[in-house]
């Protein structure tokens, strides 16, 4: 019999139509890190929600140190020292980092704060684990790397035992990856458990002592990881073998579709230029990837791009038409097609009905309305047709309010619709945020296909894998400036990273748009 | 989650075809409806038990006895409710309904008096000034809105104070149109006057008619046609709508400018009307008091949630039962009493939305309970 810091026994959660949770088991030995691995869905927030007292288990039971405990909301969780760093964080924007650090637990004499406790606490926790901050820094002027350190700070603050991290490396640089597994080692040898949810396999062979695999809300097991190898977790995870490499051929690049010259964005919200003076070209038959770490301007950038924010200088030409000036419908119909990159705020009305959804960027044309009236024929006819060609699932179809919808169907639903639109460029930023890995396989073939058919296509990401894997020609954006260009068979992550976080810049390519 | 790709085109589904006609909403107005009577009746029971019983018989049937006045009360309410509820629509809040209700009222006034035009075309002139009033009262705010994002409850606001003192000022100026004796209006010339629907002892005239077929003609607008489905597309999803190349700015002006005009209407069908008795009409007193026909227009809209038919039918519910508590003053009840039970119907309509959600649980929750009560039956049969 071990001994388990945490057991979770038997789990289930359902929700309205679907069990999130199945019979599941886990066990957290004392001072390991366990990887808890699954797709998109597959239950592992669900699992750790109920761990963290979010949701309320209907079958199951939660030991700790074989006692069972019930947890009732997110402070009985803290009492029993268990702590979370969400994938999301949860910090006051502009409170500074000790204000943050100590929130909830602020140390104080009759109602007044003491922060000179505080400070030194949370001085003495960030020398011994080698987390340095600065901790009068206000939470929105740090990097997400920082920010990071300051979640897991709180934690350490809070006397936590058991810490879970919920996709802690999806926003961080290859190096701040490097650093917090090394961070996440040393609590380990602390003795405190570690719960790590992920799904890059990488992460897991180089720092996990165990792994359970989730698939479909379902248990399917725990390795050792030094018993296992990435092909055979990823088996676990799917449930099939799945390729890691994007089957693409040979570019052929053609004309010059896009063509951008000088441009700066404003941010009013940060109050200085978010773009600064970024020029180049895509041609078609191309895949051009803009990489960079989140926040660095790429948003503010596709915003100009599409027409959904001005640009205070430069040009933008599509298929030799300035753009610069235009409307978002004048620019689609020059042939731009935009897969944004928060499909619930920008790519979906998500109260109309999926038929309506399709028709969003078309509704207007001959085909779909007559004298300002609707043919509602001819959009149902339509949206069959992309349902059927996208394989876009639903419970009623065409009839299907897109709220009711799966995230993966939801993204099929808007490259559909986008992908079939007339258009010479595809916009794509973060096409595969949040999908599993059988929607990702699917979105990146079609990017493919696209680039294949003679279109451009110009991919936002900030998943290095994908960048490497999809794109003819790599773009680094570093504070709004295009800091390096490379081609995906010259480099390696470990450059891109250095470029990513601006530790590397390169002058003598300061003029992208000059070579050939 | 993901069923079968496609749907059951021919089965007859009950949830689906209760879905398409509203249900939801019509239940959980129904029941906003049922408490808020159920609370008036508590509040009457406590304000006088012995004639609490009569007096609640007189606001749910009393309305059957003046059927003519429930109609002509209720055509500025639909009027108003429209206004809002299709603003609503876009997402804009038209609190300002009552100073685009006032200016139309003016200025079909105005043309009453001062025009002088022939039998039958008069009072239509003065049914359009109407409606050009309320354009302008309702075009400001939503040029505020779309071209400096200045809020548009706020400029309604201020609207409706603008709209009333001025209306006030100009008529009390103006010796054609303002009595000083009886501190009103005049009686306006007949050929201003809207036609009368005949039933007698009451003011009910044609206002009525095209309250009800501009209902039809909005729910057409937002059902059938591409400004329809921009509009809700813009009020569901703002940022969707602009991603889609809609033109946010020209819809917001052009939603603000259409529910002025609909308020307009509603001043217009309320005061070129004739009254019961005979060579009068309807009069307007500038007591500087904004007018309550656009804030109850705000609870009409909700109980109707926005939807136009709905708008209509709530309409003349709430003034069925005002026409109906004005009779509770007969067993001694104060007037205010039926604009308790409104309050309160408004109150739990507000969070119809909540209340249908509870409904539907909890008869999921029944259904499921008999079917594990059937279930364990079964066991224990075996």
């Amino acid at each position: 019999m071990e001994n388990y810091v945490i057991e979770m026994l038997n789990i289930t959660k359902r929700f309205p139509g679907i069990i999130a949770n199945d019979n599941i088991t886990l066990q957290l030995r004392k001072g390991e890190i366990h990887a808890l691995l699954g797709e998109n869905g597959a239950g592992k927030s669900t699992l750790m929600s109920v761990l963290f007292g979010l949701y309320q288990a209907e079958e199951g039971e939660i030991r700790k140190n074989g006692q069972r405990v019930d947890i009732r909301d997110p402070n009985d969780a803290n009492a029993l020292g268990i702590g979370m760093v969400h994938q999301h964080f949860k910090l006051v924007e502009n409170f500074t980092v000790l204000e943050n650090i100590i929130l909830g637990v602020e140390p104080n004499k009759m109602g007044f704060i003491n922060k000179n406790v505080a400070r030194e606490k949370v001085m003495e926790i960030s020398q011994k684990y080698g987390l340095s901050i600065n901790p009068d820094a206000l939470i929105e002027d740090i990097t997400v790397g920082m920010q990071q350190r300051v979640e897991i700070l709180k934690m350490l603050y809070r006397d936590n035992e058991i810490l879970i991290f919920d996709e802690p490396t999806a926003v961080l640089t290859p190096q701040e990856i490097t650093e917090l597994l090394q961070i996440m080692r040393g609590f380990a040898n602390e003795g405190k458990s570690i719960l790590f949810i992920t799904h890059k396999l990488n992460e897991i062979m180089e720092v996990a002592d165990r792994c359970s695999v989730l698939r479909k809300g379902k248990y399917i097991g725990t390795v050792d990881i030094k018993d296992t190898s990435k092909e055979a977790l990823s088996k676990m995870m799917v449930g099939r073998d799945i390729t890691f490499k994007v089957e693409k051929k040979e570019m052929e690049a053609g004309d010059v579709v896009l063509s951008v010259r000088n441009l700066s964005v404003f941010s009013t919200l940060h109050k200085k230029d978010a773009v600064k003076n970024v020029s180049f070209d895509i041609r078609s038959g191309e895949i051009v990837c803009l990489a960079g770490i989140d926040g660095n301007g790429q948003s503010e950038f596709v915003y100009a791009l599409t027409g959904l924010e001005k640009s205070t200088s430069g040009s933008i030409h599509l298929c030799g038409q300035d753009i610069t000036k235009a409307s978002i419908r004048q620019r689609s119909i020059a042939g731009l097609s935009h897969i944004p990159e928060d499909r619930h705020k920008h790519g979906l009305v998500l109260d109309y009905k999926l038929d309506e959804n399709l028709v969003l960027q078309r509704y207007w044309q001959n085909d779909f309305q007559n004298r300002g009236f609707i043919k509602f024929d001819a959009v149902r006819e339509y949206a069959d047709y992309l349902i059927d060609k996208y394989d876009i699932r639903s419970s009623q179809g065409a009839e299907t309010i897109v709220r009711s919808m799966s995230g993966g169907n939801q993204q099929k639903a808007i490259i559909g619709r986008e992908i079939d639109k007339d258009h010479q460029l595809l916009v794509a930023v973060q096409p595969t945020r949040g999908l599993d890995v059988g929607a990702i396989e699917y979105i990146h073939s079609q990017l493919v296909a696209m680039r294949d058919s003679g279109k451009a296509v110009f991919l936002v990401s900030f998943e290095l894998d994908e960048v490497m894997n999809l794109s003819d020609r790599i773009l680094v954006m570093y504070e709004g400036e295009i800091v390096g260009e490379f081609k995906p068979k010259e480099t390696n992550v470990q450059e891109l990273g250095l470029y990513m976080s601006g530790a590397k810049r390169d002058t003598a390519k300061e003029n992208v748009h000059g070579r050939e | 989650m993901e069923g079968n790709n496609s749907p059951s085109k021919n089965k007859f589904n009950i949830n689906q075809f209760l879905k398409k006609i509203g249900f939801g909403s019509f239940v959980s107005a129904l029941m906003a409806i049922i408490l808020g009577l159920v609370f008036g009746y508590l509040v009457m029971l406590i304000a006088n038990p012995n004639s609490a019983t009569a007096g609640f018989r007189y606001i749910l049937f009393g309305g059957l006895q003046r059927k003519g006045d429930v109609f002509y009360f209720a055509t500025p309410i639909i009027m108003t409710g429209l206004s809002v509820g299709f603003a609503m629509k876009m997402g804009l809040f038209n609190i300002g309904a009552s100073g685009q209700y006032t200016m139309g009222m003016f200025f079909a006034l105005y043309v009453g008096f001062m025009w002088d035009l022939p039998d039958g075309i008069h009072w239509i002139v003065a049914i359009l000034a109407g409606m050009i009033g309320g354009i302008i009262w309702g075009l400001i705010p939503g040029v505020f809105k779309a071209l400096l994002n200045v809020n548009e409850v706020i400029t309604s606001i201020m609207f409706n104070y603008i709209g009333m003192f001025l209306v006030d000022m100009l008529i009390q100026g103006n010796g054609t149109m303002y009595d000083p004796i009886r501190t009103r209006t005049n009686y306006l010339p007949g050929s201003s006057l809207i036609p009368s629907l005949g039933i007698t002892g009451s003011n009910v005239n044609f206002g009525i008619v095209f309250a009800v077929i501009i209902g039809v003609i909005l729910f057409i607008i937002l059902q059938k046609t591409t400004f329809g489905y921009e509009l809700k597309a813009t009020g569901h999803n703002k940022f969707a709508s602009e991603y889609a190349g809609m033109k946010g700015k020209t819809n917001i002006i052009l939603t603000m400018a259409i529910a002025g005009a609909l308020s307009g209407f509603g001043g217009a069908f309320a005061i070129l009307s004739p009254s019961g008795i005979a060579g009068s009409s309807m009069t307007y007193e500038p007591i500087n008091i904004i007018s309550q026909a656009g804030f109850n227009g705000i609870a009409v809209a909700l109980l109707g949630n926005s939807h136009p038919i709905g708008t209509i039918f709530s309409a003349i519910f709430i003034s069925h039962i005002q026409r109906g508590g004005t009779l509770t003053s007969l067993v001694g009840y104060k007037p205010e009493i039926i604009d308790v039970v409104i309050a309160v119907i408004i109150y739990f309509s507000s969070f119809s939305m909540i209340m249908s959600s509870y409904l539907g649980k909890f008869l999921t929750r029944i259904i499921k309970h008999t079917d594990k009560d059937d279930n364990s039956n079964n066991a224990k049969e075996a």
